[in-house]
């Protein structure tokens, strides 16, 4: 056997590992390269034959067509970017509105599946089963043209509206509901139910340190949380100055709050189909907990409420808020079905626009930016939520 | 030292458990709240199952269904070249019920109580469903071969051990002859694939999507967990950028911008192009639920196969893909409904599968307004296939269970 004398004997670069792996990567660096140049080549020559050149300018054009519902103004001849903004604001309102009802609706239904009562369990299966193998704008054209629809028979908008709940109309320009009138008591009222809400937030955090630390009953606290809730509810119901709706000359409804057929279907069906997903994603997180913590909780007297909310639920949330945050996720870019049903969101509007241009390539990039934007800060949110809850480990 | 106890008083025994009112007490009305709870589950539940019902038997107006039952399956497919669905129909029937008897093949039974109750609605199905008699004897048969095949497939499977590859290569056959079958050519009456919808058309983007997404997704997901920096940013960023569209805009794009990205001169099918769209989009998500799968399979099987000598590319594709696709079956299966329930959404871009038929049909003057029946109907055909798929996936995930 012969040794090599300096010890350095080279192996042949075919034979070596990494040499390889950096041809690899270059092989592959340049196909992708390669089919991204042939696709843009052929982009760019499709658009010099269309006689278009890559350019923003566009947006400062007016746009021309009109907005269902907005919540700031806007007119026909305002210019594109506005058109944009306003459809935006209104895909704001729809998700994050459809946020909180779809965690109520999915946290309840979560937490029936653990009921001992024998009916609710069933229809809880039931409400999960069938609204997650049925396809969402199915889910939607069912809310709007079976529910919304139906509610609100009348042909014209001159015939008398249906009453809702004896407080309201409904009629095919949408929900009439009361709400407070735009007064500065209003807005005082507001804010001490906020400042009232913080505070009810501080004292609650105090009485799960007391009882948690010093073995306290909690009691006082809770007595202080009450109170608080009984003052904030009455301070909502009669110091606000709530406006009805009512029925003026043919028919005409003024006062209150409008809420569209389209919105409030769109609404409905985000809301109890991601519920749909979220309470499953509850009921693993509380099944996650093991039996024993149960156990545990009730050895030290704790009663069934208690050892919820103090052992089992936090540790529960570890598991749930990760899988929450592709839930919101998903309610956020499902939120462009709106535009199927007629509600006027970013996507229909962005939809709208590209029809009238014909930028689709300039359009299509805002559109990216625009929902990755909304994910990466959705995302982000619930990984501070997330960072919260977690075990904090040295 | 020990503590003697003194024995505990004898308590009385139980009061009979059984019976309707026992359980009843015990699952209905246990504390006050549960029963209030009960009672007020039972007035809505009541009412809202009488209303239904009497909606359903007076004022529904169902004919909408049968005299549209051609389109909501096979859309406007010509009437003389139906024989060649049912051809395809009987034999996919063939194909599932052989594949079902041989993955039951160690079942003492094949045809138990539930599978013979499950067979027997089909059955009564078929024969009280509002549909011409031929199509209603049609039906009976598929139902009739499925339980045949079955019941070959079993037998067979018992026999001969190593079956079971050939019914993968009858499988990878069958997509062929399927096309052949409703495309036509080779001596068939060529059928326009514009001319496709409902349910046919459904089927067909999906499975057809699923089938082109899963090798791209597989690459996707090695070249996610591959040590090389270059391949592994560049599958990162598109499956993030994927994952962080909604659909619609992905088939948006497939609609509008895939024209521009091949020459001028060829044209592209619109459902061809939203075929792109959904596997650009499913193989995004594919990868990701088959790295979760590559994530759970332990080092040490890399380790031991290249111990063994076997080199990266055989050490992937017979020991750690095949392990990682098992278990990341019950999710495959999970973005295989979900995408089937995605189909719906090509009625945006304007083609007429199930969701899109159903607005066609809605739209004609003799059926408007009748909203509730047509939406029902197809809703319960959704529910029936996606509530199969993922019941099949907890079988086939019982019977793949090879862990003890």
């Amino acid at each position: 056997m012969t040794q090599s004398t300096d010890g350095s004997e080279k192996i042949p670069f075919w034979r070596d590992d990494r040499v390889w792996r950096i041809i690899i990567q270059l092989i592959v660096l340049g196909v992708v390269l390669l089919i991204g140049s042939i696709l843009l080549g052929n982009m760019f020559r499709n658009l010099a034959q269309l006689g278009r050149q890559f350019d923003f300018g566009f947006l400062r054009n007016q746009a021309g067509f009109n907005i269902g519902e907005t919540i700031v103004p806007y007119q026909t001849n305002d210019r594109y970017w506005w058109a944009l903004v306003v459809g935006f604001l209104n895909t704001l309102r729809l998700i994050l509105v459809g946020f909180v009802l779809a965690t109520v609706i999915g946290v309840l239904a979560g937490i029936a599946s653990f009921s001992d009562n024998w009916l609710l369990r069933k229809l809880n299966v039931f409400y999960v089963e069938i609204v997650r193998n049925v396809p969402l704008l199915l889910q939607l054209f069912f809310w709007i043209f079976v529910v919304f629809y139906s509610l609100a028979p009348q042909r014209n908008l001159s015939d008398p509206p249906t009453p809702l709940l004896g407080r309201g109309f409904i009629n095919k320009a949408g929900m009439f509901v009361p709400w407070p009138a735009n007064t500065t008591g209003d807005w005082l009222a507001l804010l001490g139910v906020v400042l009232g809400a913080i505070a009810a937030f501080f004292i609650w955090r105090w009485r799960i340190k007391l009882m948690e630390t010093a073995g306290a009953s909690g009691k006082p606290q809770q007595w202080m949380l009450i109170g608080l809730a009984l003052i904030g509810l009455l301070v909502l119901l009669f110091g606000m100055k709530w406006e009805t709706p009512t029925l003026g000359e043919n028919n005409s409804i003024t006062g209150g709050l409008r809420i569209s057929l389209e919105y409030a279907a769109v609404l409905a069906g985000l809301s109890f189909y991601t519920g749909a997903f979220i309470a499953e994603i509850v009921r693993a997180g509380i099944q996650s907990v093991s039996k024993g913590q149960w156990e545990a909780a009730r050895a030290l007297g704790l009663h069934t409420g208690l050892a919820m909310q103090l052992v089992v639920l936090p540790q529960a949330l570890r598991v749930i808020i990760p899988s929450l945050n592709s839930q919101y996720q998903n309610l956020a870019k499902n939120s462009t079905l709106a535009l199927a049903i007629g509600y006027p969101d970013f996507f229909s509007t962005f939809q709208t626009t590209q029809n009238q241009t014909g930028r689709a390539v300039e359009m299509i990039l805002i559109l990216m930016a625009v929902y990755l934007i909304v994910n990466l800060v959705i995302t982000t949110l619930m990984n501070l939520l997330n960072r919260s809850v977690q075990l904090k480990e040295r | 030292m020990t503590t003697s106890y003194p024995p505990a008083a004898a308590s009385p025994p139980p009061i009979a458990q059984v019976g309707p009112v026992a359980w009843m007490r015990k699952n209905l009305f246990n504390s006050w709240f549960n029963g209030i709870l009960t009672i007020l589950l039972v007035w809505l539940l009541g009412s809202t199952v009488i209303n239904f019902v009497r909606w359903a038997f007076s004022l529904a107006q169902w004919q909408v269904i049968p005299a549209n039952l051609p389109l909501y399956f096979v859309g406007r497919f010509p009437a003389s070249q139906y024989w060649r669905v049912w051809v395809l129909v009987a034999l996919l029937a063939a194909l599932a019920g052989q594949t079902w008897g041989i993955l039951a093949k160690t079942a003492p039974r094949l045809f138990s109580r539930p599978v013979l109750i499950g067979l027997a609605i089909a059955a009564l199905i078929a024969v009280i469903f509002p549909t011409p008699p031929l199509y209603r004897l049609l039906i009976l048969g598929v139902v009739l071969v499925v339980a045949a095949s079955a019941w070959v497939g079993w037998q067979i499977g018992s026999k001969i051990p190593g079956f079971g590859k050939w019914l993968s290569i009858a499988w990878a056959i069958a997509l062929p002859i399927a096309l052949w079958l409703l495309l036509g050519g080779f001596g068939l009456r060529p059928v326009n694939i514009n001319d496709w919808g409902g349910m046919l058309l459904t089927v067909f983007v999906s499975v057809l999507s699923i089938l082109l997404s899963f090798p791209l997704g597989v690459l996707l997901a090695l070249g996610r967990q591959s040590t090389l920096p270059v391949i592994r940013w560049l599958s990162t960023a598109y499956i993030e950028l994927v994952r962080g569209l909604p659909l619609l805009s992905i088939l948006f794009f497939a609609s509008v911008m895939v024209p521009l990205f091949i020459p001028g001169n060829i044209r592209l099918n619109l459902v061809i192009r939203a075929i792109i769209g959904l596997t650009l989009f499913t193989a995004a998500y594919l990868a990701e639920t088959i790295r979760g799968g590559l994530q759970s399979i332990p080092r040490g099987q890399t380790e031991a196969s290249r111990a063994l000598g076997l080199s990266t590319p055989l050490t992937l594709g017979l020991i750690i893909l095949p392990q990682a696709l098992k278990v990341s079956i019950p999710a495959i299966v999970g973005l295989f409904i979900s995408l089937l329930q995605d189909t719906t959404l090509l009625l945006i871009i304007g083609l007429f599968e199930l969701l899109g038929i159903s607005r066609a049909i809605l739209a004609n003057p003799q059926f408007i307004g009748r909203y509730a029946e047509v939406y029902l109907f197809i809703g319960l055909i959704f529910w029936v296939l996606c509530y199969a798929m993922s019941w099949g996936s907890r079988r086939l995930e019982q019977s793949l269970n090879t862990t003890h």
